[in-house]
């Protein structure tokens, strides 16, 4: 696929590389030396850096500004958007704030309910869904217009992606799913964490058959696991996400202080394994408040050194 | 059917403390079937609330009266008359009803004594639950009967989000994913390719973003 768009990540994946990107978190706070930090630290190990908005439905720092600062510290940014808490007119305008600092990359999200937040009282937005986001950004990127039609003078040149969860439920339907998704236009998909590996491929199987992997760019999600209590409280307490009993086992039948080599040991396997799957394009880490971790796990599965695009 | 349910005891009472002589107004209507504000609740709530130990003075004096529907003016107008000496009325209907007093009585004050939530059926004996919320352009040929607006938690036209687990919405054990329901229900009507389609954004105007809604011949007033 040809490069659409200035983004960076777009041309690592347009040029055949597996891809890498990492997550990070905002702070509670305003200082964004926080953020700016923990993304300095990365910088070599990966291609772009996806900021969070408000995950988990908890106030923080916003994404835009995070990635603004990113940018000026010669960073390549994702900028997560969430509709919960923004109507058409705030996500428009927000996208082409982001544009005016040449943010080149967007992920598209519905976000999680507000009710696992710090203001479980709040009222939400939802004015579009996550999937409208989507075409919303293509729309004013391709046709230069607004959701209204109207003629935005300097359209926003972002490479739009979108998130899928092959582990939610119903299973059979999460490669319609994504279909949907890639219609609506999203050219980059970031998975939710695996590690159930085997439900995983057959999920990706489906997504081969409908030979969805060659209209869009897969990035399987991995997060390693710090102690056997966060899979634990991960399996159980957040939706939509399957660890199985096996890596909480093995998790468990290592001694505590040994249980993070052992998630990152788990987490380097499961890059690994996927990097043989047909259809993945690269990996997308969400090392939760670990982000110091990301260069050893990008070292140790072999994605070190990053390639160098021509920009 | 508008499904509402009795505020707290104490909070009704405080709001009804200052006054000696309070009518408490039942409605035939919506609320009597959903067994909350009909005439043997407002029975119910005379009783519970004339006990002192909500009060730090003298409870009110509390009498009962009923009206088909309280949300017709008409309704009110020739059926209810306050009783002598009443301070206020507590209304048990829902909102429409106890604005539509409020409007025929602009000396007297209304006090809801309801929480109006929700625009439901009956699923089982004595269970209530949302089914829609009046979006004002309606969907439901499109989502197998199931509403994706009031049902869903996020209010997704292209749903189910990754939070599905199991057919429950990742809101809270208990509550169903109407996008589960909605793609359980496409296959049994053999239509799962209904799913396929991409819901375009929602026009929201004809929703209550757009002011309040009215139907009929006259221009509203408000
Ligand atoms: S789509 Fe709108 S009108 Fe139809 S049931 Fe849902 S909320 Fe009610
Ligand atoms: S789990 Fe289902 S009902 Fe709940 S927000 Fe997601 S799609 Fe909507």
């Amino acid at each position: 696929m040809k490069p659409r768009t200035p983004s960076y990540l777009e041309k690592v994946l347009a040029s055949g590389h597996l891809a890498v990107t990492a997550e990070c978190g905002p702070p509670r706070g305003s200082n964004s030396n926080v953020i700016v930090k923990k993304a300095l630290g990365i910088k070599e190990y990966v291609d772009a850096i996806n900021v969070t908005d408000n995950q988990t439905a908890v106030t923080r720092l916003c994404s835009l500004a995070s990635v603004v600062h990113l940018k000026l510290a010669g960073l390549e940014p994702v900028l997560q958007m969430v509709v919960r808490d923004r109507n058409r007119i705030a996500l428009q305008s927000d996208i082409l704030g982001a544009a005016s600092f040449n943010i080149h990359n967007i992920l598209c999200l519905s976000g999680d309910h507000q009710s696992f937040g710090d203001c479980p009282d709040a009222q939400n937005v939802f004015d579009i869904d996550s999937m409208q986001l989507v075409s919303m950004v293509r729309h004013m990127r391709d046709n230069g217009r607004f959701i209204s039609g109207d003629k935005i003078n300097g359209p926003p040149k972002m490479f739009v992606g979108a998130a899928a969860n092959p582990f939610a439920d119903p299973f059979e339907i999460r490669a319609a799913r994504l279909a949907k998704k890639v219609e609506a236009g999203a050219e980059f998909i970031q998975t939710q964490c695996v590690y159930n590996v085997e439900k995983f491929a057959l999920w990706l199987e489906q997504v081969r058959q409908r030979g969805l992997h060659e209209k869009v760019y897969i990035l399987a999600g991995v997060t390693p696991l710090k102690s056997a209590g966060m899979a634990k409280y991960m399996k159980n307490k957040v939706p939509g996400m399957d660890i199985p009993d096996g890596i909480i086992k093995r998790m468990a039948g290592v001694p505590k202080k040994s249980q993070p080599e052992e998630g990152i040991r788990i987490c380097v396997e499961t890059i690994e394994r996927l990097k043989e799957e047909e259809g993945i394009s690269g990996f997308h880490i969400m090392a939760i408040e670990w982000e110091d971790r990301v260069p050893e796990i990008v070292e140790r599965a072999g994605l070190f050194p990053r390639p160098r695009v021509e920009q | 059917m508008i499904v509402a349910e009795l505020k707290p005891l104490q909070e009704i009472a405080d709001s009804v403390a200052q006054y000696g002589k309070v009518d408490v107004v039942a409605c035939g209507g919506c609320v009597s079937v959903c067994l909350t504000g009909g005439l043997k609740s407002a029975e119910e709530l005379r009783r519970e609330l004339s006990h002192p130990k909500y009060y730090m003075g003298r409870p009110p004096l509390f009498q009962v009266q009923s009206i088909q529907r309280q949300c017709e003016k008409d309704f009110v107008r020739s059926y209810f008359t306050p009783s002598p000496g009443t301070g206020a009325v507590l209304s048990m209907a829902c909102g429409a009803g106890v604005q539509t007093l409020a409007e025929a009585f602009n000396k007297l004050p209304v006090i809801p004594a309801m929480n109006t939530t929700f625009l439901g059926s009956l699923d089982g004996p004595g269970l209530w639950t949302e089914k829609c919320h009046g979006c004002g352009n309606c969907v439901l040929g499109l989502t197998g009967g199931i509403c994706p607006v009031a049902r869903c938690a996020k209010r997704l036209l292209n749903g189910p989000c990754g939070g599905s687990s199991e057919g429950k919405c990742e809101v809270g054990g208990h509550l169903n994913c109407a996008w589960h329901l909605i793609i359980e229900r496409l296959k049994s009507l053999g239509r799962l390719e209904d799913y396929d389609r991409l819901f375009p954004v929602k026009d929201w105007s004809v929703d209550k973003a757009g002011g309040p809604r009215s139907l009929g011949r006259l221009r509203p007033s408000y």
